[in-house]
Parts: structure tokens; sequence; C-alpha cells
């Protein structure tokens, strides 16, 4: 019974959390390595780009509340979705045009990119705490637990509970959705396989009757769905917050790059390693080693690797560890 | 002289908004931003000698900013004897343990050939030396921090004169940037920029948490400065007599004795702090001015050739025998060291250590788009990018403010999209940097001062 506890302590503060917040992270990891496979350039912009999508969900929810539109128990978020990635597809489409396409005509070295997404960064940036502010917002609604601690203490008559929220099982269930659509379409379709070319070879692609503005087209709808369904997933499970969204960026990139830059696959499981070494450095140990121990044996101390205040340095110690073992990644990167 | 006409232009348009800002504004609020104005400047001539030296992207500079900050306070906060005494031996032994696990791990590395066992070997060292640090250092800490917690609860500084910590901020942050630079100057460019960013935050959230060194998210108050106090101006007589001679014929047009005592009592309150404020902008004048001269020398030297020669070309360059590696290592260092410095003379400046600020955006992001805004490789064009970036960061909400204010006159006050505008006014900043920095890169990519080289 005693080590079934400790398992169920472990999956409710560890595993469970760790999934949902990976899966947030594999969603923006992706979205990073796919402009960075086809575009080629580090976009500095990542986080601020799922804020933009994710304050028109959290407008459009506020409006549909208003109006009285909802979907039961969900939340009603889900139901701005495809709203909101409509206009971040032409938010990123108009910023493309203005911005990056002169560039990448010029062919200009991806430094220069990097420093105009870093402006791009800060136009972001203004226009999203100009239409709502950078104060936190909450905009969960619909049932908050599909099982609660104590259902499932008398469920199976244990002493410890297991929570599970409903945003973490629509954070999981939904990353799952989007990204298997996502390799199928890269692996199986004409159009796919077209963007994967143009990633491998840029000359060669074009040689063979590739048009490159259908690519770049497509890679922005793709990284658009990516960024705006990742921001809402995040902002649903934490909250909306600016500042908070451009500080994920951080962790974002150390998983692409973990995963190996320019691969969508090595950036989908670097989101979950990140988030699996963030949470299982940081976790305190106590209760589940003291279910694992003869009684008088248990440990004093809170048995934590490292405090909660370094959850982000663990990611980023990580990325250098990988920068400097393996600069590739852990999954060989680019190519698509 | 022609060939500087248009620094000169550039300089005196700067000089002029300030004056503008004394007028419009006040004379305190211009002086605090002509003293960040060169703050910046000390910032950007860093980060453009790695740059516009040396071509490395280095977006670390919010950490070895926040690391010329610590050494403010580690060099001139007065020791805490009790904290010293407390835990003092358990740090002091965390070092040399920290100390032997680098020999160790060097020696392995130099002697014995790369095999599992020296892999095994390694990792052992890294593991035990890391239980054994815990060990030592938590009852140390804990002592640390339990001495009086309000006030100190960290083992102080060293309690000399608060100048040298500028020395010691080059040198702390000098120091960082060697171990970084081991580690990640190899890497292409923009994995070098997400690496030191990256870095940076790993170093900010030591400083922030580790409260035993510098308490932390709890800030270190009142920290020494190099100017005298308002305070103490304000009762000295020869400063009180200094203002009435300056305000001699307004303080003449009052009659009533007292009134003219209230009135000169204010003006004195007024001038004390702007005499503050000019003290610390002639030292910092001084070191921009220092840092500028030495910075020209060494552009047209043969180091400043060699170092341009490498960064047009690497293989070239390495082809003539010059040691890359070596020389964007050096580079690297000298530049955060500068950054170092800029990051002690804000701390001196603000009297206050506050760890929880250092943000990315701010000290990183801004500090780059001002290099790219006044021109890379052009130390002139430096600075005036870090005057005229931080210049429209701080008048940016004002600006905004008079035109929201113009351009919504015709609606009534409580219109929710006046007062919407009116609420937002300050992060317009971030809208003017981020369009002046894209305008910038795509119509004047140089910079406004672009770098010129000629053989002399």
């Amino acid at each position: 019974m005693d080590f079934i506890n400790a398992i169920v302590v472990l999956t409710n503060f560890t595993l469970i959390p760790a999934l949902a917040y990976g899966s947030q992270l594999a969603l923006g990891a992706i979205f990073v390595t796919l402009i960075y496979a086809v575009l080629r350039f580090a976009n500095f912009a990542t986080g601020d780009m799922m804020s933009f999508g994710t304050m028109f969900a959290v407008l459009l929810t506020y409006y549909f509340q208003s109006i009285g539109l909802g979907l039961g128990f969900l939340p009603t978020a889900l139901l701005t979705i495809p709203f909101a990635i409509i206009m971040m597809i032409l938010y990123m489409l108009l910023i493309d045009k203005f911005v990056f396409s002169y560039y990448r005509i010029k062919k200009s070295p991806p430094v220069q990119f990097a420093m105009v997404s870093v402006g791009v960064m800060f136009v972001t940036q203004a226009i999203i705490r100009i239409i709502i502010g950078p104060s936190d917002r909450r905009f969960l609604d619909g049932e908050k637990f599909i099982l609660k601690a104590t259902e499932f203490k008398e469920m199976t008559g244990l002493n410890e509970g297991l929570t599970l929220k409903s945003t973490q099982a629509i954070t999981i269930v939904v990353t799952l959705i989007i990204v298997s659509i996502m390799f199928w379409f890269l692996n199986k379709t004409k159009t796919g396989t077209s963007m994967r070319a143009y990633s491998d070879n840029e000359d060669l692609a074009l040689l063979s009757g590739i048009d490159p503005k259908r690519v770049v087209l497509i890679t922005w709808v793709i990284a658009g769905i990516l960024a705006t369904v990742g921001g809402i997933l995040y902002g649903l499970d934490k909250s909306y917050r600016p500042f908070v969204y451009f500080n994920n960026m951080l962790p974002i990139f150390a998983a692409a790059i973990v995963g190996g830059i320019g691969n969508p696959f090595g950036a989908f499981l670097g989101g979950y390693v990140i988030a699996f070494a963030e949470i299982l450095i940081t976790y305190a140990y106590k209760r589940f080693i003291a279910y694992l121990v003869p009684e008088n044996m248990e440990p004093d101390s809170l048995m934590q690797l490292l405090s909660t205040d370094y959850k982000f340095a663990v990611s980023f110690s990580i990325l250098v560890i990988v920068l400097l073992i393996r600069p590739s990644g852990i999954f060989k990167g680019k190519t698509i | 002289m022609r060939k500087y006409s248009n620094i000169i232009a550039a300089y005196s348009i700067m000089l002029i908004l300030i004056i503008l800002v004394g007028i419009f504004q006040s004379w305190s609020i211009a002086l605090t931003i002509l003293n960040y104005c060169l703050i910046s400047a000390v910032m950007t001539i860093g980060a453009n000698i790695q740059w516009g030296y040396a071509g490395l992207i280095n977006f670390g500079i919010m950490g070895y900013t926040a690391l010329g900050g610590l050494a403010v306070v580690l060099v001139s906060v007065d020791p805490v004897q009790q904290a010293w005494q407390a835990g003092g031996l358990n740090i002091l032994i965390c070092f040399w343990i920290i100390v032997a696990m680098v020999v160790l791990i060097r020696y392995l590395l130099k002697y014995f050939d790369k095999s599992k066992y020296r892999t095994y070997g390694i990792a052992f060292i890294i593991i035990g030396g890391i239980l054994l640090l815990r060990l030592t250092a938590t009852p140390g800490i804990e002592a640390i921090e339990a001495v009086d917690p309000a006030k100190t609860g960290f083992l102080g500084g060293m309690g000399l004169p608060v100048l040298f910590s500028w020395i010691g901020g080059a040198f702390l942050a000098g120091g960082l940037a060697f171990i970084v630079g081991k580690i990640a100057l190899g890497l292409r460019a923009d994995y070098l920029a997400i690496a030191t960013l990256l870095i940076a935050e790993i170093v900010v959230s030591i400083i922030k948490h580790e409260e035993w060194l510098a308490r932390g998210v709890k800030n270190v108050i009142g920290l020494k400065r190099p100017a005298p106090y308002e305070i103490d101006l304000q009762t000295s007589q020869w400063f009180i007599n200094l203002v009435e001679k300056f305000h001699t014929k307004k303080l003449s047009l009052i009659n009533s004795i007292t009134e003219r005592q209230d009135a000169l009592s204010q003006l004195v309150i007024d001038a004390s702090s702007i005499y503050v404020k000019l003290c610390f902008t002639g030292l910092f004048l001084s070191v921009v001015i220092v840092l500028l001269i030495v910075t020209q020398k060494a552009l047209y030297s043969p180091w400043g050739r060699k170092m341009r020669a490498i960064r047009d070309n690497e293989e070239a360059a390495s082809a003539m025998g010059k040691n890359i590696v070596k020389e964007h290592l050096f580079i690297f260092i000298l530049g955060s060291a500068i950054v170092g410095i800029a990051g002690a003379m804000m701390v001196t400046n603000d009297g206050l250590f506050t760890p929880g600020s250092y943000r990315p955006m701010r000290y990183t992001f801004v500090i780059w788009v001002m290099v790219i805004v006044g021109g890379t490789g052009n130390n002139f064009g430096a600075i005036l990018g870090g005057f005229v970036v931080w210049f429209l960061w701080v008048e940016a909400a004002p600006m905004a403010l008079f035109l929201i204010n113009l351009f919504t006159s015709h609606l009534p006050e409580t219109n929710s999209v006046r007062v919407h505008l009116i609420e937002s006014a300050p992060y317009f900043r971030f809208l003017v940097i981020g369009i002046g920095l894209l305008t910038i890169m795509r119509y004047r990519p140089k910079g406004i001062l672009p770098e010129k080289i000629e053989i002399k």
C-alpha cells in the first residue's frame, strides 16, 4: 500500500504537471524550430507572438461570456481558438511582409534576422500592452477538475489524493492532436514534403519548382496555429500575463535547442525533457521517500535537489550542458 | 574638422534635447536622464567592443550588469561581523571545495586520456562535490540568514570606498566572461546569443536567491556614495551661501524676512539634489571620456586592425597566424568588464541594489538596440546610441501622453478609448524603440554614425 501511495504522490506532483507544462513548451519549441528550419533565424519574438494570439483568445472569451456563449463544462476559450489563430496568422503575415521578407530576399546573415526579430518583439509587446495592459488575467471557466483529490481517496481508499485539472487534460489531448496532425502534414503530404525540401536545400528546392512564397506562407500558418494554441493552453493552465509569456521564451528556446534545433520531433521531445528536468530537480521528495522507507528512517529535510527558485536555471543549465557536449542537440538538429 | 561634422551635429542635437527637458520639465529630471545616458554609454562601449570590433554577439549584458552591481555590495558595504562569526567559516570551506573541484577536474582532463573511466571520475567529483557543498553550506547559510534578517542577514562586503567597487565590478564581470567565453564562444552566432542570454539568467537567479550573499530580493539599501549627501549639504553654511549668491536677484524681490527664509530653504533643497547629481555626472563623464580615448586609440592601433581583420575574415586572419580563439576570448572579457563597470556605476548612482530589477528586456535588448541604432563599430556612434535610446526610453511616455491628449482633445474626459490610451501611455516606449530599431535596420543598417575606418 505504501508503495502505491508513493507512486500516487509522484504522479500527482511531478508526472501530471510535467506532462502538461511539457506539452505547452513543446508547442512553442516546435514553433521556434519550424521558423529556424524554414526561415533560418532564431525568432526572439516567440514569447510575444504566443502572447499576441492568447490576447485575442482572452478578449474573445470575455466577449463570448458576455453574450452567454459557452461550451458547458469545457472552457469557453476553446471556442475562441479558431478566431485567435486567424488573427495571429494575419499579424504574422503582416510582419513577414513588412519586415522579414526584405531581409529574406537580401539573404541577410542570421544575426541580422535575430536583431530584426528583437525589433518585432518590442513592437508586439507594445501592441499587447496597449490593447490589454500588463496585468494578470484568468480566463478559465467551466469545470475546473476532472478528478479531485478527495474523490480519488474515496474511490481507492489510499492516503494520497490524485488531482487531474481539466486544463491539464485538455492541454495534453489538444497537444497530441495538433502535433500528430502536423507531423502527418509534414511527412505525408506534398506540401509538407516541399517544405522539408526547402528547409534541406533551398537552391535545389527552387530548382525543382517549389514556390518559396508558398512555403513561407504555409510555415507562418503552421507557426501561427502552434503559437496560438500553445499560448492559450499555457494561459488556461496558469494565467495570462504578457511579461510571463516573454520570459517563457527562454525555456522554449532551451527545449528547441536541446531537442536539436530545426528538428520538430526533437523539439517536441525537448519540451518534455525540459519540463521533466525542471520539475523533478526542484521537487521535494520528502513525502515520497517517507512512504518507501521504514517509519523511523523518515528524512528530516525536504529532500530537494534545488529550491524551486531555480526552476528556470535548471532548464538553462541543461541547455548549456547540451551545447557543450552535443551542440546539435539530443536528436540531431537541422532538417525538418 | 569636416569629417567630425556629423558627430558634432548629432551630439549637439542630443545636448539641446536634454536642455529642453531641463527647461520644460525640470533640471533634476534632465540630470537624471543625462546620468543614465552616460551609464548606458559605458554599457554600449562594452557591447560595441564585442559586436563592433569582433562580431561577437553577447545577449548576456544583463548578467554582467548585475555582477557589477553585486560588486558594489561586496566591496563597499561594511562587513557584518556577527554573520561572519556565525557562518563565515562554512562559506570559506565551500569556496575551497569549489576550488579543489575545479583543480581536480582540470588535472583529470590534462593528464588522463579520454576514456570511460575519466568521464566517470569527473561525474563522481561533480556529484560528490555538490553533496559536500550542500552539507557544509546549509548550516552556514541558515546561520548567516538568521543574523538580524530585517537589516542584514548577509555577509556584508569589505567596507572599502565605493569607487573601488567599479574596478571590482570589472573584475567580477570579466571573470564570468572568461567562464562563459570558454564554454560558449565556439558556437554559431545565434546560438551564442541564446546561450549568453540564458547563462545571464542563471547568474541573475543565483544573485536573486542566495540571500547570504547580497540579501537577494530583499535588496540592499543605503549604499555608500562618492558624492556628498543632500542632508549634509542642506545644513552646511558654504552651500547655503552659494545658493544665496546664485539667487540674490530673486530673493531680493521678497520683502518679508520669514518668507525669504522659506524661499531660500526651498531653493537649497532643490539645489542640493542638483548638486549631488552634478557630482555623479562629473564622475560618469570622466569614465566615459577615459574609455572613449582608450577604445578610440585601440581601434586605430595594430591590435584594432587585427580585430577587424578577424571579424571580416576569420579564415584569412587565421592563415596569417592570428590565434582567433584567444583573441575572441580576450575581447569578450574586455567588453564584459566594461559592462561590469557600468553595472557598478548604476548601482552607485541609485544607492541601492535590487536584484529583482535585472530583466533581459531592460538590460540586454535595450542595450543592443542602442548599439545597433548608434552605429556598430564606431565608438562615437555607440555612445550616441546610448544617449538617443535612453532619452527615448524615458521621454516616450510623456511625449505619448502629450500626443494622446492632443489627438483626443475633442473627446469627453470620460471617453473609454481616451482613458484607456492615457492609461497605456507608458507602453508606447516599447513601440517607439521597436519601430526605431526596425527603421534603422532597414534604411540605415550601419547605424546613425556608421563605422568609418581610415588607414593612417
